[in-house]
């Protein structure tokens, strides 16, 4: 697994935010800006998505971005594309090395299945996604965008003989992944609100967000 | 294409879809849909949508992690972003479909085997998946935003300890798999080929589709006892179908 430290410098970042377990963040990320996302406290999971700003059925692709890397994990270098098949963002810097991309975000639908039926009023990232987007009706997000989303900082291994586990997390406290934008993209992040799951110890956690200019 | 009797006997409904080609069609609670590789090599792609709330949809990632595999075989279930399952698979003679890989766009096929050019290639055109899907979509009112990771029968797509993948295995002639519905849906599919095939010639195969009508589930169903989740899932099923006439549906 590879590793890519930053020289950026946090205290000239022109943006600095904590996003607490459980809430989101909506946001725009100008072409040539660097948005950083910090684990503040370790296997905490971002679960992210990205549209291009200026039209937002061009959306960030897991299955393309799989594809078009022939490789199932993101990682330093990795290009992120849309489901045009353009690039929208590369992962310049990364102190955690590998972050998921099949995994899905956690829903009150979904976890009636995995864990309990009468666990279906339990928060989870796709009520704060779309909370985000009953809240910011300009955007033109609708459910239909909430689409296969980035988990950064989860650990999601496939094995050859073609399993898939939910494994303790390879993130620890400040661990990092950075990202510099190829367009004007529009970011969703759920910090994830999952108290189900032992991936990250059933402890949700905040993380930060730090943004330079280009 | 003949048109589908509006109530299969027993005998059903079969047809084949040519390589390259798209449809869709609703299929009902009860009913199953057997696709067979008559030639070996095809790739069928699925997506699947509520008919009547088409904002719910096959859900790949939660369809992997409830049932903690990568590969869709015999025992599975699909999953919408509901919690519901869509269909079954009940059968299976390949043992590996994959669901991470997308589909081709039109750049794909044009790079690896011509341009798209109708006016030249009529019935022969290169037809890509991404484009497929959209014009059936349309047929709804869906588009692009509607678009997920969709299923891609008959390819085995592993991923080596590194996360490398490749399309490892193709059907041989004669495999089969059979999806038996959960609930009403409509599936949308094209015979388009898988984006890692690497073929020196577009691989124009199509499959063979037969639909009829599954026999009640029992107690000791494979795709309800495979995980604890599974029987969740059709507990799901069975809320949405409360007060409806069962169907193919486990007894309470």
């Amino acid at each position: 697994m590879q590793i890519q430290p930053s020289n950026r410098n946090p205290d000239q970042a022109q943006q600095r935010q904590t996003v607490r377990a459980g809430d989101y963040y909506l946001g725009t990320l100008k072409q040539g800006q660097v948005l950083r996302i910090v684990d503040l406290e370790g296997n905490q999971a971002a679960d992210t998505l990205f549209y291009n700003a200026a039209d937002i059925t061009e959306r960030y692709s897991a299955t393309d971005t799989i594809a078009s890397q022939g490789n199932l994990y993101l990682g330093p270098g990795s290009v992120l594309k849309t489901n045009l098949l353009r690039d929208m963002l590369s992962i310049v810097a990364d102190t955690c090395g590998r972050h998921d991309t099949i995994g899905g975000a956690c829903a009150t639908e979904s976890n009636t299945v995995r864990y309990s039926l009468e666990k279906r009023c339990m928060h989870a990232c796709r009520d704060s996604w779309l909370l985000a987007l009953q809240e910011h009706e300009d955007c033109g997000l609708t459910k239909a965008d909430i689409t296969h989303n980035i988990n950064f900082f989860m650990n999601v291994p496939v094995s050859p003989a073609g399993g898939l586990q939910f494994a303790d997390g390879i993130s620890a406290p400040g661990k990092y992944v950075e990202l510099l934008a190829h367009m004007d993209v529009l970011v969703l992040i759920s910090n994830c609100p999952q108290l189900n799951n032992p991936c990250n110890a059933y402890n949700p956690t905040p993380i930060e967000l730090l943004v330079w200019d280009a | 294409m003949r048109e589908i009797t509006p109530n299969p006997g027993p005998s059903g409904y079969s047809t084949h879809l040519p390589g390259g080609s798209h449809w869709s069609l609703i299929l009902r609670r009860g009913t199953r849909l057997r696709i067979t590789d008559p030639a070996g090599g095809a790739n069928l792609a699925l997506l699947m949508y509520n008919p009547i709330s088409l904002g719910e949809k096959y859900n790949a990632p939660d369809t992997l992690k409830c049932q903690h595999t990568f590969k869709l075989t015999q025992g599975h279930c699909l999953y919408s972003d509901m919690g519901r399952i869509f269909c079954s698979i009940t059968e299976d003679s390949f043992g590996w479909h994959d669901t991470i890989s997308g589909t081709c766009h039109k750049s794909d096929v044009a790079r690896r085997w011509g341009e798209r050019d109708y006016q030249t290639q009529r019935n022969e055109w290169l037809q890509n998946g991404q484009d497929s899907f959209l014009v059936e979509l349309a047929k709804y009112g869906l588009g692009l935003r509607d678009l997920a990771a969709n299923v891609n029968c008959f390819s085995e797509v592993r991923a080596d300890e590194s996360g490398q993948l490749s399309l490892t295995r193709q059907s041989q002639a004669g495999d089969y798999l059979c999806l038996r519905f959960e609930m009403d849906t409509l599936v949308v599919m094209h015979s388009c080929p898988h984006r890692l095939n690497s073929a020196a010639r577009y691989p124009r195969l199509g499959v063979n589709l037969a639909l009829d009508l599954a026999p009640p589930m029992a107690e000791d169903d494979l795709c309800l006892n495979h995980c604890a989740e599974n029987r969740r899932g059709f507990d799901n099923n069975a809320l949405y179908h409360f007060g409806l006439p069962a169907s193919g549906l486990v007894s309470q």
